[in-house]
């Protein structure tokens, strides 16, 4: 078996890269798929708190790294779902204590043992950036309908291209259907206009989402949250499913500025 | 320590040129290319302060990340890279998003004025894809780009600039003065246009973007008019 190593990132910092992360890997837990979540924010570690996993830890990926622990004893298993794992990042290091052969070398060894490997990469595209996109066999681009976070998203999505590390795709998080009916909010058509890549979600803005990750308990895990679904639905596309995106506004036309959106290339 | 000196030397030669020094490489890994070239930096550090600095790689093939490195590397010790000269199109294309030059013979500013008034026609630089944000394409000819120009990022052209797409960034046609030059587009909503030295305002997203021709009209302001057909044939 060999996993498929997917990197979230995003440029702008706050727009929901560790939560997406946490979501997808418990929804693909959920699956019965065998999950590895990287957290690759050397030095601001949150993944683990997300995840509700935080107290669990003993050893991290510079330990692996500077070869004080082999690869399983840094792993750590989920508490609800025994085939995924976390591997955290420092907290007391920064990113120049991993560089991008270790990442490449760490996921190397993690495709054997697993169907999906996920990274969660640090705002920003320095250093920390490039380690989290080092090993990726796809990347994908998280947003918030916000000015600012896409033209940070579409940097990002420049220097992939430039990486040649193959066509990103995109979620759109946090998106209100009210604000955007108002005109106060970018739409989905108006982001996904801009970027010009392939969308694979859109989680629409939903307080249960922040509840989740502070009791560490991801959102998926709540069948009535739309968020949850939304993030189920992207963990479906990502094993290869087509799934109709989710109607976020039933009275208006965004349903099939979707549907026309999600047909094209 | 002085074999090592040697062959680093022999790796990395570095001469002074008109703009500043050239550093040209033997054929080596990238790694070593790199290592030696820092060396070299690092035993002169104060004959290369405030330096500009051109390379010629050869066929060596270099990613953003690369030249970011030692960009970044460079800059810390006050070092400007300023070209990159090579090759290999990757790297072409890697020198060019990262805004550096890609030759290194510019003309003297006394020569300028005259280069300007013959800008070869086939002189264009072609650009098949969008131009995203943080991206910067300087060009001594036309640049023509098959895509978007996204907001956040620039274009700057001595002749003329045509985007068969849409234009949300800045776009600067005739940097070098020229005032004839002139911009047009698919759908022309910039955050801001230049032509020679005129700016314009900002130009509102239209509903029904349709082609558009900016240029300085005969009041020696910068304008965009609809593009219609049989107009190509009054333009130089």
């Amino acid at each position: 078996m060999t996993a498929q190593v997917f990197t979230i990132t995003s440029g702008k910092g706050g727009v929901g890269k560790t939560t997406a992360v946490a979501n997808l890997a418990t929804a693909l837990a959920m699956d019965g798929k065998r999950v590895v979540c990287i957290d690759g924010d050397i030095g601001l570690r949150n993944l683990d708190v997300v995840m509700g996993l935080e107290n669990r830890i003993v050893y991290d990926i510079v330990d692996v790294i500077e070869g004080r622990c082999k690869l399983k004893q840094a792993m750590i298993r989920d508490k609800h779902y025994p085939e995924m794992y976390l591997l955290p990042a420092a907290q007391t290091r920064d990113k120049n204590a991993v560089s991008p052969s270790d990442m490449v070398r760490i996921c190397k060894d993690l495709r054997a043992d697993a169907d999906f490997v996920i990274i969660d990469s640090p705002a920003g595209i320095e250093r920390g950036f490039r380690n989290a996109i080092a090993a990726a066999d796809s990347v994908i681009v998280v947003t918030n309908p916000e000015v600012s976070a896409v033209r940070d998203a579409d940097r990002v999505v420049g220097i992939l291209e430039a990486e040649e590390k193959g066509n990103p795709s995109l979620i759109i998080n946090r998106l209100n259907p009210t604000l955007v009916k108002n005109n106060d909010m970018l739409s989905a058509e108006d982001v996904l206009d801009l970027l010009g890549i392939r969308l694979i979600g859109i989680v629409p803005e939903d307080e249960t989402v922040i509840i989740g990750s502070n009791r560490g308990a991801p959102v998926v895990t709540d069948g009535k949250s739309r968020a949850g679904t939304a993030f189920r639905n992207i963990a479906k596309r990502l094993q290869g499913e087509d799934v109709p995106f989710l109607d976020l506004a039933p009275q208006s036309g965004l349903w099939n500025a979707i549907q026309r959106l999600a047909g094209r290339k | 320590m002085n074999a090592f000196m040697e062959s680093t030397s022999s790796i990395v030669q570095i001469k002074g040129i008109r703009d500043g020094l050239l550093a040209t490489f033997a054929d080596a890994d990238w790694s070593d290319q790199r290592d030696a070239l820092m060396l070299q930096i690092t035993e002169r550090s104060t004959f290369f302060q405030g330096a500009r600095l051109a390379m010629d790689v050869g066929s060596q093939v270099l990613k953003v990340n690369d030249l970011v490195d030692l960009r970044d590397w460079l800059s810390e010790r006050n070092i400007t890279l300023w070209a990159v000269v090579s090759e290999s199109p990757t790297t072409e294309t890697t020198a060019q998003l990262l805004g550096l030059a890609t030759r290194i013979s510019k003309p003297r500013p006394e020569e300028a004025r005259h280069v300007l008034e013959s800008i070869p026609e086939d002189s264009a630089l072609f650009v098949a894809k969008t131009v995203r944000s943080g991206t910067r394409i300087e060009y001594p000819g036309h640049v023509v780009v098959y895509g978007d120009v996204n907001p956040g990022a620039e274009i700057i052209a001595e002749g003329n600039v045509i985007v068969w797409g849409r234009v949300r960034g800045v776009i600067h046609a005739g940097a070098k003065g020229n005032r004839e030059a002139f911009i047009c587009a698919l759908d022309l909503s910039a955050n801001q246009l230049r032509i020679a030295d005129e700016v314009s305002a900002m130009l509102k997203p239209q509903k029904d973007p349709r082609p558009e021709v900016a240029s300085i009209n005969h009041e020696g302001k910068l304008q965009a008019e609809l593009w219609s057909p049989g107009e190509t044939t009054t333009r130089k």
